[in-house]
């Protein structure tokens, strides 16, 4: 028990800090993933819904895509495709090659693969909003931006958030695949103490626990917010 | 401008003089290939209520709601305050707006109260009847916020200014709806059947509210089922059958002494 508590402090020569740093990449990546594919979702779903039929084609076959091959495929294939092709682009055009950070490909790899769910999210949502309330927008004038910021996005939350939670628990545990390609995160910092130290039971139920304890404090915060964002909408229970 | 509040006395000489606040002429639209406005046309003058009544699939909405341009009409000519409404031929053939930000403009003159209400769902009553003064208009916020603490004051929801439409009856959405309108102090009203979705006892709360608008001489344009509230209120009725104006007048003759046998027996089914 002394040996784990030692394995497990955050100072050397215990592993703790070790975890901590790459729980808090963890967190970083998912959280700019999911941030850049609440954007691209918001994008989406507008194209799909009003977009012309260009627009809507591309989109079908980004989400199709993007949802049919596996994940760790994707990353692997944009992550090494995708650096590769802007060093390309950058030599062909006399730029210099460029060392791109595993953070920023991370994020814009998961963020592109966690858009193509969210644009399906946001658009069911903005379709359950009562028609009637963009129209009313519409008629006093509201500009397309202004409906938006104003009506659309807070208007489709209620209907948005369940969808909207279970993608940022995807993402965080969507940054253990990123191990694959060297990036430190938790699960390439769990793997890495347990290979100097040998104990892989412990340091692995520690990252089991870690995960745990997002997923748990991330239900806090999405609690909160669903409760702020369904602030018109009468509960069910008294309904009932 | 007629001074307000003296209307009833000035019912008809408004038509001669004062300013045509609305003017439509030969409206078509079609949807598809329904052709719903046949060559329609409708004139408001300031202080004039006009009351639009016709039998369900008439037009009678979709006449209202060409107006602000919520159905683009397929042809046909509609000035708001004299200015008129721009509109070209989209790459699929549509009629479309011609310049969003006049009819962005034009919308912001006329209140419009929908017949299922369409509050916002996520705002406070205080919040709805603040919004387009705040965001559109460019009122500042306190200024905004008293002017709409009297509008919830006039009709009766002082006290539920904090409240979400969600937990109202559908005559106090109404009527927050109204105070809503009245907020962008509009240029004309319009209500496309403000009581069609109430219930029989909230129907007379939300009546008497349009009426008092009407008494002070606002300019209205009104799709309404309620016969005897358009025969008390309006200064103008105009009855649509099948895409056409069929007969239109004054509320005695229309009410009183129609001429037209579509008429008669529609008077006859609904009264």
């Amino acid at each position: 028990m002394a040996r784990i508590i030692e394995l497990l402090s955050p100072t050397p020569p215990g592993w703790g800090g070790t975890l901590l740093v790459g729980l808090l990449h963890s967190v970083e990546i998912a959280a700019g993933a999911f941030g850049l594919g609440l954007v691209i979702g918001i994008c989406g779903a507008y194209g799909k819904l009003y977009g012309g039929p260009v627009v809507r084609d591309l989109l079908a076959v980004y989400t199709t895509i993007v949802r049919a091959v596996p994940e760790l495929v994707l990353i692997l294939l944009l992550y090494y495709a995708g650096t590769d092709l802007i060093n390309q682009l950058l030599t062909a055009m006399g730029y210099q090659r460029i060392d791109i950070s595993g953070l920023v490909a991370g994020i814009a790899v998961l963020g592109f693969v966690q858009g193509a769910y969210s644009t399906e999210v946001m658009r069911g949502a903005i379709l359950a909003i009562p028609q009637g309330q963009i129209e009313a927008a519409r008629a006093y004038g509201m500009s397309p931006g202004l409906l938006l910021r104003r009506i659309t996005l807070p208007a489709m939350l209620p209907f948005a958030i369940p969808g909207l939670a279970n993608l940022w628990l995807i993402a965080t545990k969507d940054t253990a695949l990123l191990a694959v390609v060297g990036f430190f995160e938790l699960t390439l910092a769990t793997r890495q103490a347990a290979g100097v130290t040998k104990a892989y039971l412990t340091f692995f139920l520690a990252a089991g626990v870690i995960y745990l304890l997002l997923t748990l404090v991330s239900n806090l915060i999405i609690g909160r917010i669903e409760v702020w964002a369904r602030r018109g909408m009468p509960s069910l229970k008294e309904a009932r | 401008m007629i001074a307000q509040g003296t209307a009833p006395a000035l019912k008809y000489t408004a038509q001669n003089d004062a300013a045509e606040a609305i003017h439509v002429e030969n409206l078509h639209k079609r949807f598809g290939e329904l052709h719903v406005l046949k060559g329609v046309s409708l004139s408001a003058r300031d202080g004039e209520v006009i009351a639009i009544i016709g039998g369900s699939g008439s037009g009678k909405s979709t006449l209202l709601r060409c107006i602000n341009c919520l159905e683009n009409p397929t042809s046909g000519i509609v000035r708001v305050n004299g200015e008129e409404i721009r509109m070209k031929a989209d790459s699929h053939g549509h009629t479309v707006p011609a310049d969003r930000r006049q009819i962005e403009r034009i919308r912001s003159k006329l209140g419009m109260v929908f017949q299922n209400f369409n509050l916002w769902s996520h705002m406070t009553l205080i919040e709805n009847v603040i919004e387009v003064p705040v965001h559109v208009l460019g009122v500042k916020r306190d200024v905004a916020i008293a002017e709409a603490e009297k509008l919830l004051a006039r009709v009766g929801l002082a006290e539920k200014r904090d409240v979400y439409p969600a937990y109202l009856s559908g005559g106090q959405q109404q009527r927050a709806a109204i105070a809503r309108a009245l907020a962008i102090n509009p240029r004309v009203m319009l209500f496309d059947e403000p009581t069609s979705a109430l219930d029989p006892e909230l129907i007379g709360e939300v009546l008497k509210v349009i009426g008092d608008l009407a008494r002070e001489g606002r300019t209205m344009v009104l799709v309404t089922h309620e016969m005897k509230f358009a025969r008390e209120v309006a200064t103008h009725v105009v009855y649509l059958y099948n895409g056409l104006v069929e007969e239109e007048g004054p509320p005695e003759q229309i009410f009183g002494a129609p001429k037209s046998e579509r008429l008669k027996q529609f008077i006859r089914n609904i009264g």
